[in-house]
């Protein structure tokens, strides 16, 4: 039995986290946030240089051509640091589509400029508030354009392409969802900065006029493309809600230890004492859970979309239980602009959400339980 | 990252699951699997004839106390080699129930305090099963707060310099069958409460020990209340230094969350397999979303347990101690067992109510599940000294402050009112 990470992997998570201590303070997401900027720059050219943000792409594509247990080490160092840049949607998602369904290409095309930085990816796939099924996406496509709008769309401002799910107008049913890749660059995309509970990550709406796509794999395979893809990213995102758990949890423990009140430090309460264990208890569960999640992740194992499903319930519940409670243990300080504990709560409140909420990750779960004890 | 035994794991794997195979009472295999919880009753056998013969059979052979030393009746096996036993002798594992307590705390104490001697004397028997013993510990007025016992030991009058012991304990598992006991005592209520405590093992033969069965509240009788009147105990018979009950007692705790702490189930299977299977308004429970989502919190948390154990293990495999991680087994797994009897109750609705086993759903599993979970959050530790457990020795939180810590102990209020 060796459920652990390697010493490499180790010391490739304690490299991403002395690098982030440096360029990413809560300092810069604070500034992101204060500022209403799209992302820090200065940190994704950092990124870049580290080679973090190309870490499973094939070295014939510029990138390091490692597994994904390292890339699960860097994104819960991303995660614990609340880096304000747009890594999830070019590394978790348009790196992943281009690597499941993208043409050699496409591959030569972008690969090479998301692991220098040089591009940035993301994937557009809400329309209305709900749940996005099959018939929710009514994006159109014919003829290679796309018309219709996205929204809330990660890093939608300022990425170079995304990833768009649509379909031929009229159907209603997966097999009518295909895949395309859009350059946002052209002027039939239209792009609104849109106000989100963490402004330290960016979202817009984008607005396709007869804007041109080109197809990213077979057309009609897109919901069963994108389901693998958001299972890889779900175990990606994972590690960074445990991160972010993490942190949220030492936070509140630091500051129970020295806050004093009724001539006591207020972590001696077992009112506050009991809260911090179970802060830990759901830290804990989840990252083993991820650990799970990260195991088949990284071996390709069948068990995959039962793994990822687990490993982003556990991580949404620990990441969200964390965060509130961060904010209950520092009291009204915790409630100010000036603490910190904000930042988290709403980040936290902002991963449970990119990817889908938790409603339907539960229902995945159960769904793939199911279809397995029916198969055994 | 895999699940994968080393090579030396696997070569002892193989060698224990021939040594099974070959040996094992497979006759049983089906009635220990579906065994009721809480309980096993394995219609006609006996259990306690059952697991002594299985116990001897194993030391026989040198597969009981695998962790324990040669001399004492052990293996010398190496803490990965304990746990891919235990993985493979499941389910057989199940008749090991009544010697938990003497393997994994009594064993363990006197194997820290006892002199050789008495080792050589008692341990091979405890291995072996020839012998149960059980821990008399918890008093009316000592549960969370064990060092508040009250049982107490002072030396006989006649210069023999024998103890002798008066007083009561209670939540005793298995002290009707039990043999040998180890026994905490207070020596000296004139110092502060840990400091006047003082460890014995002794025979529950000894004359002056009567032992009452409790009734539980789920109808069962695993645990006793054992009262002592006069009950003389030999010198020799203590463990530690007169006063040092509680640093002796911390051993023997140790070993009891370990022990309690591992592979403790939590229903998930069971009711998942109920949900499968049984109606709702809105057809399968399995496919109702409300029941999915309460479905996946509790599988999450049993995976999450699961696999918390494998970083356990891992760290074992690599000759390392676990972390505290450990920790969390018996906090989550109480709980969540409880919240899971009472939905696949309200599941079952007013057939719920049902609980012989000959009708109920699922045998009454359920029915027992509900009934028995309410002990396991409150035996071995309650929920509540658990996260005090966490939050101060995984966490670094602060103590509690105790307001009898530094009172003589017969100068602490026992009553709110005065």
């Amino acid at each position: 039995m060796n459920f652990e990470f390697s010493d490499d992997q180790k010391q490739m998570a304690a490299e991403a986290r002395r690098f982030l201590a440096a360029k990413c303070p809560t300092t810069v997401v604070r500034a992101v946030l204060d500022h209403g900027l799209p992302y820090d720059q200065a940190l994704w050219v950092g990124l870049a240089e580290m080679g973090f943000l190309g870490v499973v792409i094939p070295e014939a594509y510029g990138g390091l051509g490692l597994g994904y247990l390292e890339l699960c080490v860097i994104a819960e160092e991303m995660g614990r640091a609340l880096a304000p840049v747009p890594f999830s949607s070019s590394v978790f998602l348009a790196t992943e589509f281009l690597l499941a369904a993208g043409s050699d290409a496409q591959k030569a095309a972008w690969l090479p400029r998301l692991a220098s930085g040089g591009a940035i990816g993301t994937f557009a796939h809400a329309e209305r508030a709900g749940a996005v099924t099959p018939k929710a996406i009514q994006l159109s496509a014919a003829d290679g354009r796309l018309t219709g709008a996205k929204t809330a769309v990660p890093d939608g401002g300022v990425a170079d392409f995304a990833i768009v799910t649509a379909r031929p107008a009229g159907g209603s049913d997966a097999r009518g969802v295909s895949l395309f890749l859009v350059d946002l660059g052209q002027p039939g995309v239209t792009r609104t900065t849109l106000q989100t509970i963490d402004p330290s990550r960016g979202h817009a709406r984008l607005e396709f006029n007869d804007a041109v796509a080109e197809p990213l794999g077979a057309p009609g395979e897109g919901w069963s493309i994108l389901e693998q893809v958001l299972d890889r990213a779900a175990v990606l995102t994972a590690f960074e809600q445990i991160g972010g758990a993490d942190r949220a949890l030492e936070m509140a423990r630091d500051y129970a230890l020295e806050r004093m009140a009724f001539g006591r430090p207020i972590g001696s309460f077992q009112a506050i004492k009991h809260m911090l264990a179970d802060m830990y208890v759901s830290a804990t569960l989840a990252r083993s859970n991820g650990y799970y999640g990260a195991w088949a992740l990284s071996t390709g194992a069948a068990e995959l979309p039962e793994a990822a499903a687990t490993a982003r319930v556990s991580a949404t519940q620990a990441f969200q239980h964390c965060a509130k409670n961060n904010i209950q243990v520092h009291g009204g300080m915790g409630f100010t602009w000036a603490f910190d504990c904000h930042l988290f709560y709403r980040r936290s409140n902002l991963l449970a959400l990119n990817l889908g909420g938790q409603s339907q990750w539960e229902d995945k779960l159960i769904a793939r339980l199911r279809a397995r004890n029916a198969a055994a | 990252m895999n699940f994968d035994d080393t090579p030396a794991e696997a070569a002892f794997r193989a060698e224990v699951r021939a040594w099974i195979a070959a040996n094992a009472p497979t006759e049983l295999k089906t009635a220990l699997e579906s065994a009721g919880f809480g309980s096993l009753d394995m219609k006609g056998v006996d259990p306690m004839a059952a697991s002594k013969a299985w116990q001897k059979k194993k030391a026989d052979a040198g597969w009981a106390c695998l962790h324990w030393p040669k001399d004492y009746g052990g293996r010398g096996a190496t803490p990965i080699e304990r746990v891919i036993w235990g993985q493979e002798e499941a389910p057989y594992g199940a008749l090991g129930g009544i010697f938990i307590i003497g393997h994994g705390m009594c064993g363990p104490t006197m194997m820290a305090f006892a002199s050789e001697d008495q080792k050589r004397r008692y341990l091979p028997p405890l291995a072996a099963g020839e012998e149960i013993w059980c821990q008399l510990f918890s008093e009316p007025a000592g549960g969370s707060d064990l060092a508040g016992l009250r049982t107490r030991a002072e030396p006989a009058t006649d210069g023999s310099g024998d103890w002798i012991i008066n007083g009561q304990k209670i939540w005793t598992s298995g002290a009707h069958y039990s043999d040998m006991a180890i026994l905490i005592t207070r020596t000296d209520p004139t110092v502060p409460k840990h400091k006047g405590l003082t460890m014995f093992f002794l025979s529950m033969k000894t004359p002056g020990i009567e032992i009452r069965p409790i009734k539980q509240a789920n109808g069962q009788s695993g645990f006793n209340e054992v009262y002592f009147t006069d009950v003389r105990i030999p010198d020799a018979q203590r463990l530690g230094a007169v006063g040092d009950g509680w640093k002796v007692s911390l051993t023997t705790l140790m070993n009891e969350r370990l022990s309690i702490g591992s592979g403790m189930s939590t229903g998930f299977p069971e009711l998942f397999e109920l949900c499968c299977r049984i109606e709702t308004e809105n057809g399968l429970a399995v496919d109702d979303p409300a029941v999915r989502s309460k479905l996946a919190t509790w599988a999450v948390r049993t995976t999450g347990l699961k696999y918390t154990g494998f970083r356990a293990l891992s760290a074992l495999s690599r000759g390392e101690t676990p972390g505290p991680e450990n920790s969390i087994g018996k906090l989550v797994a109480g709980p969540t067992m409880q919240e899971i009897a009472m939905f696949a109750e309200d599941l079952q609705a007013q057939a719920g109510v049902i609980s012989d086993p000959e009708i109920a759903t699922a045998n009454g599993r359920f029915q027992a599940m509900l009934l028995r979970s309410p002990a396991t959050r409150v035996e071995g530790g309650t929920d509540e000294i658990l996260r005090n457990i966490i939050a101060e020795r995984v966490l670094g939180l602060p103590a509690d402050i105790r307001v009898d810590k530094d009172v003589p102990f017969n100068k602490i209020p026992t009553s709110a009112r005065n």
